[in-house]
């Protein structure tokens, strides 16, 4: 690098030398030039003959040799060397703007842990964590970010893992909590015994596929790919065309004007820009994204992101919290709180989910002494006697076969109706709740252009409908089975337009046939689940289903950078090839629509980089 | 069988490009990926076949670029 200053700088000295001299003597004149040539461009033409030894014509080398070498013969002096010298001033600077960016994206992925503190009796050993076994024990102190996957067996502590999740909010770990690579210490010493090996730990898989993001390419840079491997040997057969023709066709043509516009064909044939700055966007958008907690297992699905028309959610676990609550109680004849005791009393006995909620919502611990004779009545619901009180608590069905009257049953969501004495007592609604990002995830979808908003649940109808109204989604299809899942998926598919693409949000356990047959399939709370991270196209390491729309909007900001690039690359060079076949442009505009360009690409898909907090 | 190597001084994307292709179309590579950002080359390929295999992508990567080095990662 500092080689190649200097000889900039010491070549371009004695190039103004030559053009301020303007020596009278040809010969003389030639040979300050030649100086300043050898100085900057040996190099070049060196490789370029070596490179042609070994079967390789046409590579960057011999284009700018023959293009500057032909401008000697051609008379252009001060232009040949000036050629090569800002194909070297560009060179340097896009070597040195693509090394900035591997080191951001370096940046982006330093998650890997260096060591770990492995335990061997009382002593602690730092080891590379690709040496750790499943089963041994391992220390992290405060400060240190977590070698392996593993569950502590002393200690708390604070983790911080935004490296994975983009989420700022520390969080509690103590005795039995999983611990996940990754994530940093903050406070505490903690022991841990190792769960996984490293190769399988959570920062490993994560690294590996944000790297191998880019193996699946998108459409654009599959065309550039193959747009380049046609576009230099076109433009190097149209320059020897150029060169030739006209002055053998065109009356009074000189050679050396036809050469001169064949030379900066040369100069604009390398489709650097193009191949540099594609997949660098691309992978800038990946990058930033995983920053942020969302995993895009490639570019091709970056892609599809910015094109999504429908987005379909699963309701349970991604826009709701997957968690049962107490949200009503309607109490007839008694104190709401009593009603809430009584039928907490009378479901004590059981598991399910229901009665879970109710004893949470009635938070004082349960005395077995206050009842008898519970009596399970499978898809009704139970009978019990509390403080020698009959209660009788269940679903509507229940009630009709005890012959009690009671309201309605569209109040959204499950409800339990409760019976005193064979008579009616009130009833109490326990549904899920809506994530707290849920409403604004669903504005920001719709900010970002997404044309329809679509729930699917197993849940019943009023459930159903009630989460639907307050989120404000288009539409909701309620008691689906699973596989009606994918029958709807297909439905769905039909209202989109040809180019539009379709995504699917699910928890990615039980959704795997949806997730699969989406164009994209996301799974939410990926963050410790490898069923998700292996199911779905896009994984989001949190909870929030807000993520979905920064996801769409950092593949919205990429594919915008990565068309202006195309679009400016190939429009300066075409403008550039058809100004110099007329003889409009110098040599000066050909190296400044090869390099520069390049450069100004380079430059640009660093904003996708960038992509910090969205 | 999948193995990773760095191409250390990796310059050029479209020569990476070259290389990805051509270390693609060799005998029993199943797939070859370069990646200019990382500097990444991953082969794909049978395992009874990868000694070659790994001498070839060498030599095609010494063709294109001949500053580069690959190393085992």
């Amino acid at each position: 690098m500092r080689k190649r200053l200097i000889r900039i700088v010491a070549g371009g000295v004695v190039l103004a030398v030559a053009m301020i001299l303007r020596l009278e003597n040809p010969l003389l004149d030639l040979a300050i030039y030649l100086v300043s040539y050898i100085i900057v461009g040996w190099d070049v033409v060196f490789k370029a003959v070596k490179n042609i030894f070994r079967g390789r014509v046409f590579d960057e080398n011999f284009l700018m040799s023959i293009a500057t070498i032909g401008a000697f013969f051609v008379g252009e002096y001060p232009e040949g060397v000036a050629v090569m010298l800002f194909y070297l001033v560009g060179e340097t600077f896009q070597s040195y703007a693509v090394d900035r960016s591997r080191k951001s994206i370096a940046e982006l992925m330093d998650i890997r842990p260096d060591y770990a503190n492995v335990k061997h009796g009382e002593e602690l050993v730092k080891t590379d964590p690709d040496d750790v076994k499943i089963g041994d024990i391992i220390v992290i102190k405060a400060g240190e970010r977590i070698p392996l996957d593993g569950r502590v067996i002393e200690g708390s502590s604070m983790v911080d893992t935004s490296a994975l999740t983009g989420e700022s909010v520390p969080r509690e770990i103590t005795v039995g909590s999983e611990l996940l690579s990754g994530c940093i210490n903050i406070s505490g010493v903690i022991t841990a015994e190792v769960q996984k090996e490293f190769s399988e730990s959570t920062v490993s898989k994560i690294l590996d596929l944000v790297e191998n993001a880019s193996s699946k390419k998108s459409k654009s840079e599959q065309f550039i790919t193959r747009f380049a491997r046609y576009y230099t040997p076109v433009v190097v057969g149209l320059a020897v065309l150029l060169a030739v023709i006209p002055p053998l066709v065109i009356q009074g043509a000189a050679f050396s004007d036809w050469i001169y516009r064949a030379l900066a064909f040369l100069v604009v044939s390398c489709p650097c820009a193009l191949v540099v700055s594609i997949p660098l966007s691309f992978f800038g958008g990946i990058g930033g994204a995983s920053r942020n907690g969302i995993l895009i297992k490639g570019s091709n699905y970056l892609e599809a992101l910015a094109q999504t028309e429908i987005v379909v959610f699963d309701k349970t676990g991604t826009l709701t919290k997957g968690v049962f609550n107490v949200q009503e109680i309607h109490a007839e004849q008694m104190p709401e709180q009593d009603l809430l005791e009584l039928t907490a009393y009378a479901e004590s006995y059981s598991n399910h989910p229901i009665s879970l909620s109710l004893k949470r919502a009635y938070s004082k611990d349960i005395d077995n002494s206050r009842i008898s004779d519970v009596e399970e009545l499978s898809g009704f619901g139970v009978k019990a006697t509390v403080d020698g009180k009959r209660v009788s608590a269940g679903n509507k069905k229940l009630m009709e076969r005890l012959g009690i009257p009671c309201a309605a049953d569209d109040l959204g969501g499950t409800v339990v109706h409760v019976a005193v004495d064979n008579s009616y007592a009130g009833y109490i609604v326990i549904a899920d709740e809506l994530k707290e990002d849920a409403i604004k995830a669903i504005r920001e979808l719709k900010a970002a252009n997404i044309r329809q908003t679509v729930m699917l649940t197993g849940d019943n109808e009023s459930a159903a409908q009630k989460a639907a109204k307050a989120l404000g989604l288009d539409k909701y299809y309620a008691n689906l089975l699973p596989a009606d899942k994918v029958a709807r998926l297909e439905e769905l598919y039909n209202e989109k337009t040809a180019k539009g693409k379709l995504a699917f949000i699910g928890d990615g356990i039980n959704d795997a046939p949806v997730l699969a047959r989406a164009d994209i399939g996301i799974a939410m709370g990926g963050l410790g689940s490898d069923a998700a991270i292996e199911a779905a196209d896009v994984v989001i390491m949190t909870d929030e289903p807000s993520k979905i729309a920064s996801a769409i909007r950092v593949a919205k900001k990429t594919l915008g950078i990565a068309r202006q690039n195309t679009i400016f690359s190939l429009g300066v060079k075409i403008a550039v090839l058809i100004l110099s076949a007329m003889g409009l442009a110098s040599l000066w505009w050909a190296v400044f629509a090869d390099v520069g360009v390049t450069v100004i690409a380079v430059l640009n898909s660093f904003r996708a980089l960038a992509i910090k907090k969205i | 069988m999948k193995k990773t190597f760095k191409l250390n001084g990796l310059e050029c994307a479209n020569c990476a490009a070259k290389m990805e292709q051509a270390i693609g179309k060799l005998e029993g590579v199943q797939n070859a990926t370069v990646n200019f950002m990382t500097t990444k080359l991953v082969i794909e390929a049978e395992e009874d076949k990868l000694p070659a295999i790994v001498e070839a992508a060498e030599k095609i990567v010494k063709k294109i670029e001949p500053d580069v080095v690959l190393i085992k990662a």
